[in-house]
């Protein structure tokens, strides 16, 4: 009746798991009590969670990413702290089998629960109002997306109370990840709860791909978009292309543990290295799904600070694509070691050192963007410094791994495990807080705390290259990464120092807490009444903050880069008369739809069923799913209208878009 | 500068409904039926030279594929027409740069791993 | 709404045509599609002599059969074709007809594939045995379950055309419909030549 599920599942023999998971369930009864004694629950309902506005989607998107953060972090920090104290004879506090989790559970969570939900979140929020356009192409699909993401979180975080998570590594390659030796659920934990958050984000990419093709405002040529809207298609064109090779390759790992076939197995003529070849024909354009979109964060951080246009647009919107390309011929760098010959490794290592040279491009790019402006040195501008100068250290080890003899080396130490910490953090991480910090009063009306932010800055910068310098050199000292325990007692001083750099970075993180508390009780004092509160570039500052639910009144007419800035320009020079009472036309919006929470809802009993082969309920989970599916398409009013004279009325007490 | 008023949603012939299309579908599935059965024969027939067969087979597979994009899906060359073409494009990248990638890569392994 | 302004040119201020926007969302999944079956042609392809000792093509794949299947899915293409004529012209019967030849055509080919299935499965020649084996059910089955949910989808967008009309969400969703039907004729051409043909002529 309840397949493998009983009990016993639940590992009240681990202390720490069960305070962990006590403590999670008692966060989540409070917020839930605390929503009841206030009476939010229909507000949450009705402008939240059925909402299909791109604004709020965007915004639960990060909010997921930062409360992800905090779990991945926590793993982080219980990592380190075994590594400081696991040597010689000591064997630290964790058992393998547990140490196996976290480091699996940490990689899983960063990458796909923390990074891509905020990237993908600040696309969401962003890319309609810089394209000048009131939703995305489709409303209620982006609403699914998010959920389908929301529920492979939710899967991955039952995991640590009942059952157990996967020991295999963030990739879980086989041999190891079939049934013969991953006989528990961990494995299934992984796959399922990827299988349906990367559905998730493969939809999501179809739709911000089709609006940035097909729905931009009047006149915005593509030679016009905003840098920010060119990563963010070269972003989604890659979820388009990677995410199938993605699913493809986890169902074939699950008809080998589910149903006994042999893609993967050491049996049967099964080749473990087609899964290999595979995920990384998947994981390497990912990387880049990560990196191009702070990318583009970067490029208007830098333009909007320095009070001049971006250098180099035209080179930049080159360099992106051909990132975008050139990501998809370079994924064989990383299994070197496994057994291609000279000529395969010597064709990929090239391609991953051409590679750095539109990334090369790009820092040039942002450094000339500097030169000659004139510089605030706010907190996203120090985000993005910190970025150039960090990311070029990664970068360069980069093309020290793409070196083949070097990754013989190399390969499976902590030097790679600092290289990619190396420009995902100082990468993708400072670049969603550069973005978080920048459009953070676009979406709520106010900005964030400087003194708090600063702080924040400079713990992360210091406390990673704390965590993470000791590693490049225990690396090159030959230290093997994912160690429970370690015999060579002379590593031992550079994991404390590097327990105490993750350390800096939690204090980082408690930073961020701090100042989005301070923030919101001194907000105040710190409104945005002009929506335009860093004398911005591009459209999404035309619109008030919080923008409302459409967005612009009348699409902008574009005519040239930066648009915003031109009709600010034009207004200065008084070319466009003053503002008058102008007729609100009424406008249709998408209306709310439960479809995206309910699918969750299916989504997650599925995928729950056949984690613990519950086989009646996955049909049960199937069949509402798909009686889901045809309700929404058997609805006749998916629009409403917003009549004329409450938008007028809006715009009584809030500043009216510029005209173009 | 702005492509959108210009644009055609894939699968809709610029035409618009009608004999043209009508014809469109009729010399799709007359070549599409040619071609398949030229496949079937170059693979049961012994006159050809072996080794060339396999060959055979995927030129006349691509051919195969061009019908019918050309003639069921209606793409074409036309200025309404490059996002949808430009994505097929894409896609066909990909698609080549996946299997040509994995296969070599793959028989590479093989040749130096397998015992 | 028996017609549709086949191609509304985008008005000036406004937001750009739906179908145009539909079509192209749609167009672009089956890119994502096409990509997702690359990866398992990539599979199969490399899995194609690790038989374990087992059956290999020659040995289980029937041309006639395939012949027949190849027949009537492509058959099924054209008379998608034409409903789609028959939706652009707001046509209601030769809608209904194209889409119950359609719908009869496309079953016709998920039997016989179920039947060449079950055959070999009889035979002991299962997904199990090797990975040749479990590489062919997976894509060929996948094909499949995709014609499965081509038919499921043609049977919903029938009961549509008859309780709501030829409205322009209907005409929408019957053009993605017209665009999966053909994609999958396409990927059903790259089957036969690899799997069928290419197969059983290396003995």
């Amino acid at each position: 009746m309840l397949g493998k599920l009983s009990w016993s599942v639940i590992p009240v023999d681990q202390p720490m798991v069960m305070i962990a998971s006590g403590l999670m369930i008692l966060a989540i009864l409070a917020m839930m009590i605390g929503i009841t004694v206030k009476g939010l629950w229909r507000y949450l309902w009705r402008e939240w969670l059925t909402s299909v506005d791109h604004k709020r989607i965007g915004v639960m998107y990060c909010a997921l990413a930062m409360v992800m953060l905090l779990r991945g972090v926590t793993d982080a920090i219980m990592m380190r702290a075994q590594q400081a104290l696991a040597a010689g004879s000591a064997q630290g506090y964790l058992p393998p089998e547990h140490f196996d989790q976290l480091f699996s559970a940490h990689g899983t969570i960063m990458i796909f629960f923390v990074a891509m939900p905020f990237v993908v979140g600040l696309m969401n929020f962003v890319l309609p109002l810089q394209l000048g356009i009131r939703d995305v192409a489709f409303p209620t699909l982006n609403s699914v997306s998010f959920w389908l993401t929301a529920s492979g979180a939710l899967l991955v975080n039952l995991s640590l109370v009942i059952g157990n998570f996967a020991r295999t590594g963030w990739l879980a390659y086989p041999p190891l990840a079939e049934l013969r030796f991953s006989p528990d659920v961990g494995v299934d934990y992984y796959l399922w709860a990827l299988q349906i958050s990367g559905i998730g984000t493969l939809l999501g990419g179809i739709n911000l791909m089709t609006t940035i093709l097909k729905m931009r405002a009047p006149g915005m040529g593509y030679m016009r978009m905003p840098m920010f809207c060119w990563t963010a298609l070269a972003s989604n064109l890659l979820i388009v292309a990677a995410f199938p090779v993605l699913t493809a390759t986890f169902a074939m790992l699950l008809l080998d543990r589910y149903l006994g076939f042999h893609f993967f197995t050491v049996d049967g003529g099964g080749n473990m290295m087609m899964y290999v070849n595979l995920i990384w024909v998947w994981g390497h354009p990912e990387v880049y799904i990560l990196i191009l979109p702070v990318f583009g964060v970067f490029s208007e951080v830098a333009a909007t600070f320095s009070g001049k246009p971006l250098f180099g647009y035209r080179s930049m919107v080159g360099a992106t694509m051909a990132i975008c390309i050139l990501s998809f011929i370079v994924w064989l760098h990383h299994f070197f070691t496994m057994g291609a010959g000279g000529d395969v490794n010597g064709f990929f290592g090239i391609m991953t050192m051409i590679i750095a040279v539109p990334t090369g491009v790009k820092v040039f790019n942002w450094m000339f963007t500097f030169y000659g402006g004139r510089l605030r040195l706010s907190v996203p501008i120090l985000w993005t410094a910190g970025f150039m100068v960090t990311f070029v250290l990664g970068g360069a080890t980069g093309v020290m791994l793409a070196i083949p003899p070097i990754d013989f080396i190399v390969h499976d130490t902590v030097f790679l495990v600092a290289h990619f910490h190396n420009v995902i953090i100082a990468g993708v991480i400072f670049g969603v807080f550069a973005g978080y910090t920048y459009w953070f009063p676009k979406a709520f009306g106010f900005t964030l705390d400087e003194g708090w932010g600063r702080a924040a800055f400079w713990c992360w910068l210091i406390g990673f290259y704390l965590a993470f310098m000791p590693l490049y050199w225990l690396g090159l000292a030959g230290m093997p990464r994912r160690l429970q325990h370690y015999q060579t007692v002379a590593w031992q001083p550079w994991l404390e120092l590097a327990a105490l750099g993750a350390l800096i970075v939690v204090a980082g993180i408690a930073c961020l807490l701090i100042q989005l508390m301070v923030s919101i009780r001194t907000r105040a004092s710190r409104l945005d009444t002009t929506g335009d509160p860093w004398n911005g570039r591009t459209l999404e500052w035309a619109s008030p903050s919080p923008p409302p639910a459409w967005n612009f009144s009348e699409l902008p007419v574009v005519d040239g880069e930066d648009a915003f800035w031109r009709m600010k320009q034009m207004a200065r020079e008084g070319h466009a008369g003053p503002a008058q009472a102008v007729a609100y036309r009424s406008i249709e919006m998408p209306k709310n739809s439960p479809t995206g929470i309910v699918t969750a809802f299916f989504a997650v009993l599925t995928g729950f069923a056949l984690i613990w082969h519950i086989w009646w309920m996955a049909g049960l989970g199937l069949l509402g799913a798909l009686v889901t599916m045809l309700a929404f398409a058997w609805r006749d009013m998916t629009e409403s209208e917003i009549p004329g004279d409450v938008i007028a009325q809006y715009y009584q007490t809030h500043p009216s878009e510029p005209k173009g | 500068m702005d492509d959108t008023p210009r644009d055609r949603a894939p699968g809709d012939s610029r035409e618009g409904p009608g004999q043209s299309e009508l014809r469109a579908y009729l010399i799709g599935i007359g070549l599409a039926a040619l071609l398949t059965a030229t496949s079937f024969w170059v693979a049961t027939t012994s006159v050809l030279w072996a080794p060339g067969v396999a060959v055979g087979l995927a030129v006349l597979a691509i051919a195969q594929m061009g019908v019918h994009l050309v003639f069921f899906l209606h793409v074409t060359t036309g200025p309404d027409n490059t996002n949808n073409v430009l994505a097929v494009a894409f896609g066909v990248l990909i698609v080549g740069l996946v299997v040509a990638g994995s296969l070599w890569i793959m028989a590479h392994l093989n040749a130096n791993m397998m015992p | 709404m028996t017609t549709i302004a086949a191609i509304a040119p985008g008005r000036h201020g406004l937001p750009p045509d739906k179908r145009i926007v539909v079509g192209y969302g749609f167009w672009t999944f089956l890119l994502s599609d096409m990509v997702m079956f690359s990866a398992l042609f990539a599979t199969y392809a490399v899995l194609t002599r690790a038989t374990a000792g087992g059956p290999g093509g020659a040995q289980l794949f029937h041309l006639t059969p395939v012949a027949i299947e190849t027949g009537c899915l492509l058959l099924s293409s054209f008379t998608c074709g034409l409903m789609t004529l028959a939706v652009n012209g707001g046509n209601r019967t030769g809608t209904w007809l194209g889409g119950a030849v359609t719908f009869a055509l496309g079953a016709a080919f998920l039997a016989m594939e179920i039947r060449e299935f079950a055959a070999m499965l009889t035979l002991g020649a299962t997904p199990q045995r090797s990975a040749f084996l479990s590489g062919f059910f997976t894509l060929v089955g996948c094909h499949g379950t995709h014609v499965g949910i081509g038919l499921l989808w043609l049977a919903v967008m029938m009961a549509q055309v008859a309780g709501k009309g030829f409205r322009p969400s209907v005409q929408r969703r019957l053009l993605c419909f017209s665009l999966f039907w053909h994609a999958l004729d396409i990927i059903w051409v790259a089957l036969f030549s690899i799997v069928y043909l290419m197969g059983s002529i290396d003995g």
